[in-house]
């Protein structure tokens, strides 16, 4: 009996290498960022990409998008979507904003309320997709209107307009809105925040019992709960995560530019999803990488970037973003077959 | 005599009028294989999901080594030891194997929240046990859809040897699987069996059934037509009760009675060739005695 499997072991080493590295979720993204860095590197070199104040801008965009995709992909790779990203920023902003406007709170009490909000935000989403099975994009999606429509609401109600300003001199010396602000080493805090996340996140996906649950949970909900995963648990934290993701980016926006508006974070849910989904996680769960996110998010933040440093009208972004999510997402189909295809 | 580790008492299931299940009595002691086996419909699958708690039974009495117990959920018969390995399996095919053999059942390391998966022993473990079962892993984290089928099952019934099961319920293990893969699930039954391990095995194949098989408990329309040790029957015999003797010797009499009407449909297109043939024939014969009077005529 070993003698038949030895034959079978063999046949596996031959493209042992190969098979390895194509069902790495991040190499998509990986070799996708060298490509876009070379090509811009070679083209607006002289034009600034390279210098250091072009490298830190090029990043703090891909910072402040890859904390967001870095919640989206851990929530992807659990099987589901949330498209109330990008109203969550403006909810969460105004969160902050307001009670330290309005009201004279400090703002490390109005950071504490905006956190907790986007922790009960993402709970309810959680909730509501464990108990009526709808897929998420659908109860997502109506948060995202639901979740902009009360900021917006809110907002002139209690304010009378749809921005909120001034708020840089309450941000300063406080001991909470420090860690949001400023440089260090000359780049922006949100860098820190982004490699910090990605690090931790990393980490719980790959070496904790959580992040097992969460790929389990993402393959096949049914056979994950038969083994004992407590599936529902699993689905509330993770759509807390992508909550509290978009709360950071609120906060490291807020406190930055020292206002907060109801129109901020639009169409970000989708570039958190078009980041992940470039960084190889599946559209149907279960498999992806946080690193991938990361990547992917590089990507962003050089291109976009990078357009404008060449001086080619910014339009074409657009474009670009388009493509590339279609070559990613067809790219992944052809690693999963790979993955799953039965000898 | 030693007590059963499952014992079935006048097992009765019914689903509003329909009898799915109509006194059906088995038991299964440690060490030994019973094959359950049925024709489509003949109530395999309900008896699996009562004693695997999926289904309550309408009236009858399940006795795990010899107490009564009553399953309100799955769980319920897990925690009594009973694994079932459904036909699609609990199992993730982009996830390694390692991932799959502990999911939800991680070995952790660590303290407080720096507990972390420990891999190195997954790893470990998963290769031990699936060398047990005769079944070697290259490479422990590779995802388990690039597994054969066969190896695939074994992963999901070593999970749940690994994991305290003492009665192992394996509902068509083999029903999609070539020649070889089925080996290497029977193989590995037999291995369970020699861990003294109880083990219900479903199948219709007769030919997967008798070599691992102890005894043999035939289901057909919801009833048990009995249990048989393996030196009391034969494989045909096994077979003729499955499918039920008078119904295969009246397919057997439906077959032979296509084949004679294909016989006698033949005959009749023969005649029918005889015939045209005898026309032509004589059709030809009058051409040339026709002939014949032309060239008379002629002359």
């Amino acid at each position: 009996m070993a003698t038949i499997d030895r034959s079978a072991d063999e046949r596996i080493r031959e493209v042992g290498i190969l098979r390895k590295l194509l069902s790495r979720p991040e190499l998509g993204a990986v070799s996708g960022a060298i490509l876009v860095f070379i090509f811009f590197a070679i083209v607006a070199a002289n034009r600034g990409f390279l210098s250091f104040r072009g490298v830190s801008s090029w990043l703090e965009v891909s910072a402040q998008l890859g904390i967001l995709a870095i919640g989206a992909s851990l929530l992807m790779i659990g099987g589901e979507f949330d498209l109330s990203i990008g109203s969550m920023i403006a909810a969460a902003g105004m969160a902050m904003a307001i009670p330290v406007a309005v009201y004279g709170w400090p703002f490390w009490l109005a950071i504490l309320l905006a956190f907790a909000f986007a922790l009960f935000v993402g709970y309810i989403n959680g909730m509501i997709v464990n108990r009526t099975r709808l897929p998420s994009f659908i109860v997502t999606l109506a948060f995202l209107f639901i979740l902009r429509g009360l900021t917006i609401g809110f907002t002139r109600l209690i304010t009378g307009r749809t921005q909120v300003s001034g708020l840089k001199p309450a941000a300063e010396g406080d001991w909470l809105a420090v860690i949001f602000r400023g440089d260090i080493f000359g780049l922006p805090v949100s860098i820190y925040w982004w490699l910090g996340l990605a690090v931790l996140t990393t980490w719980i996906l790959t070496r904790t019992q959580f992040g097992n649950w969460v790929f389990g949970v993402g393959g096949d909900a049914n056979a994950a709960r038969n083994t004992g995963v407590p599936v529902e648990r699993v689905r509330i934290i993770l759509f807390m995560g992508t909550a509290v993701a978009a709360t950071i980016f609120a906060a490291l926006q807020v406190i930055d530019l020292g206002s907060a508006d109801v129109n901020r974070g639009q169409l970000k849910e989708f570039e958190a999803i078009i980041a992940a989904v470039i960084g190889g996680c599946l559209l149907t769960g279960g498999y992806g990488s946080v690193v991938g996110a990361v990547f992917g998010a590089l990507i962003f933040g050089m291109v976009q970037q990078g357009i404008f440093f060449t001086g080619v009208n910014t339009d074409w972004f657009k474009v670009f973003l388009g493509l590339m999510l279609l070559i990613a997402v067809l790219f992944n189909n052809f690693i999963r077959k790979r993955a799953t295809e039965a000898k | 005599m030693t007590t059963p580790l499952v014992e079935l008492q006048d097992i009765v299931k019914t689903f509003g009028s329909v009898i799915a299940l109509n006194d059906v009595s088995m038991s299964v002691n440690p060490g030994e294989v019973m094959c359950l086996l049925g024709d489509n419909g003949a109530g395999k699958s309900t008896l699996i999901k009562t004693i695997s708690g999926v289904h309550k039974q309408t009236s009858g009495k399940i006795l795990i080594e010899g107490k009564p117990v009553v399953f309100n959920s799955p769980r319920d018969a897990q925690r009594a030891g009973i694994a079932t390995v459904h036909q699609h399996l609990s199992i993730q095919p982009l996830m390694s194997v390692t991932r799959n053999f502990f999911l939800g059942r991680e070995p952790v390391k660590g303290w407080g929240p720096f507990k972390f998966f420990d891999k190195n022993f997954g790893d470990k473990t998963v290769v031990a046990e699936m060398a047990k079962m005769g079944i070697d892993i290259r490479d422990p984290s590779q995802a388990v859809g690039t597994m054969s089928g066969g190896e695939r099952q074994c992963v999901a019934i070593s999970r749940a040897v690994y994991f305290g099961a003492k009665i192992l319920i394996l509902d068509e293990p083999t029903a999609a699987l070539g020649v070889k893969q089925a080996g290497v699930v029977l193989r590995y039954i037999v291995q369970a069996k020699t861990r003294g391990l109880g083990v219900i095995f479903i199948t219709h194949n007769v030919h997967h059934a008798y070599p691992v098989g102890d005894k043999f408990t035939i289901l057909k329309r919801g009833q048990s037509y009995g249990t048989f040790a393996k030196n009391e029957v034969s494989r045909e015999q096994v077979l003729g009760m499955m499918a039920g003797t008078e119904e295969l010797d009246a397919l057997q009499s439906e077959l032979e009675e296509f084949a004679r009407s294909d016989e006698a449909q033949a005959k009749g297109q023969a005649s029918q060739y005889e015939a045209t043939a005898a026309a032509e024939q004589a059709l030809a014969k009058e051409l040339h005695q026709e002939s014949e009077k032309v060239r008379k005529e002629q002359n």
